[in-house]
């Protein structure tokens, strides 16, 4: 199961995700980052610090979005993944392509 | 050791795959973030396997079996729906996984990363996909 909570601020939009993201809760997270792309910031912000699981379906969420994303002139960034959650994206090379950053703050200033 | 499951084919049913092998591998003292990577792979499997090959029927059904030695872990996971044809697989590079858009094609790619050992096989009257680690790889 996974929780999704949407927050948007006059210079960016942040998505706090909690819980498991699999094959069968990836359209949840799909729809929410859809729905931020949309708004005119510049900057989308993720909290994964309450995702205890992510597999590939939710890394292919992440990556369906990434051309649109910069299209746009947005940034996402990703802060808060806790160890186990940060080795699947390395397993990847993803940190390499979307910018994980530690704290909420870093993710703001960045 | 031997540890079974037997699942009907729905996506729902992915939360108890994981919590199977973690279970399994907890009680073999396996470490936190490897237990995670081997719940990945399994995971991924499984949803291939419930996606792809069986199309969400939930009249098919998945068996794992978890088989514990004291230098590996193997995995068999048996279904008997659509063949996957591992030999035929051609991974994508990332390049071409983000310029597709699609959400897609990146399970396999972590499950290789993950197991030292893959196969797919038709024993019989079902398929058979094993995954095996090495505990010291």
């Amino acid at each position: 199961m996974v929780n999704i909570q949407i927050q948007n601020d006059p210079a960016f939009d942040l998505l706090s995700v909690s819980g498991e993201i699999d094959a069968s809760s990836s359209i949840e997270l799909d729809d929410a980052i859809i729905s931020a792309v949309a708004t005119p910031t510049t900057k989308l912000i993720v909290d994964l610090s309450g995702l205890d699981y992510i597999s590939s379906a939710g890394l292919g969420v992440f990556i369906s979005h990434l051309e649109d994303i910069q299209q746009k002139g947005k940034r996402l960034v990703l802060f808060g993944l806790k160890e186990k959650v940060f080795e699947v994206f390395r397993i990847l090379g993803l940190e390499q392509i979307i910018t994980i950053v530690h704290s909420k703050e870093d993710a703001i200033q960045i | 050791m031997i540890y079974k499951l037997s699942i009907s084919c729905s996506k729902d049913n992915l939360a108890k795959v994981r919590t199977f092998v973690e279970d399994a591998l907890l009680q073999n003292q396996v470490g936190e973030l490897d237990i995670h990577k081997l719940v990945l792979a399994v995971d991924e499997v499984c949803a291939n396997l419930i996606i792809h090959s069986n199309h969400c029927d939930k009249r098919h059904r998945i068996e794992i079996q978890v088989n514990m030695e004291p230098q590996q872990v193997i995995f068999s996971i048996k279904d008997r729906g659509i063949f996957f044809d591992f030999a035929a697989y051609q991974e994508p590079s990332m390049e071409e996984v983000v310029s597709s858009k699609r959400k897609g094609g990146v399970g396999l790619m972590l499950v290789k990363r993950i197991m030292d050992k893959i196969e797919f096989a038709t024993e019989k009257n079902y398929n058979i996909c094993r995954l095996t680690k090495k505990f010291n790889s």
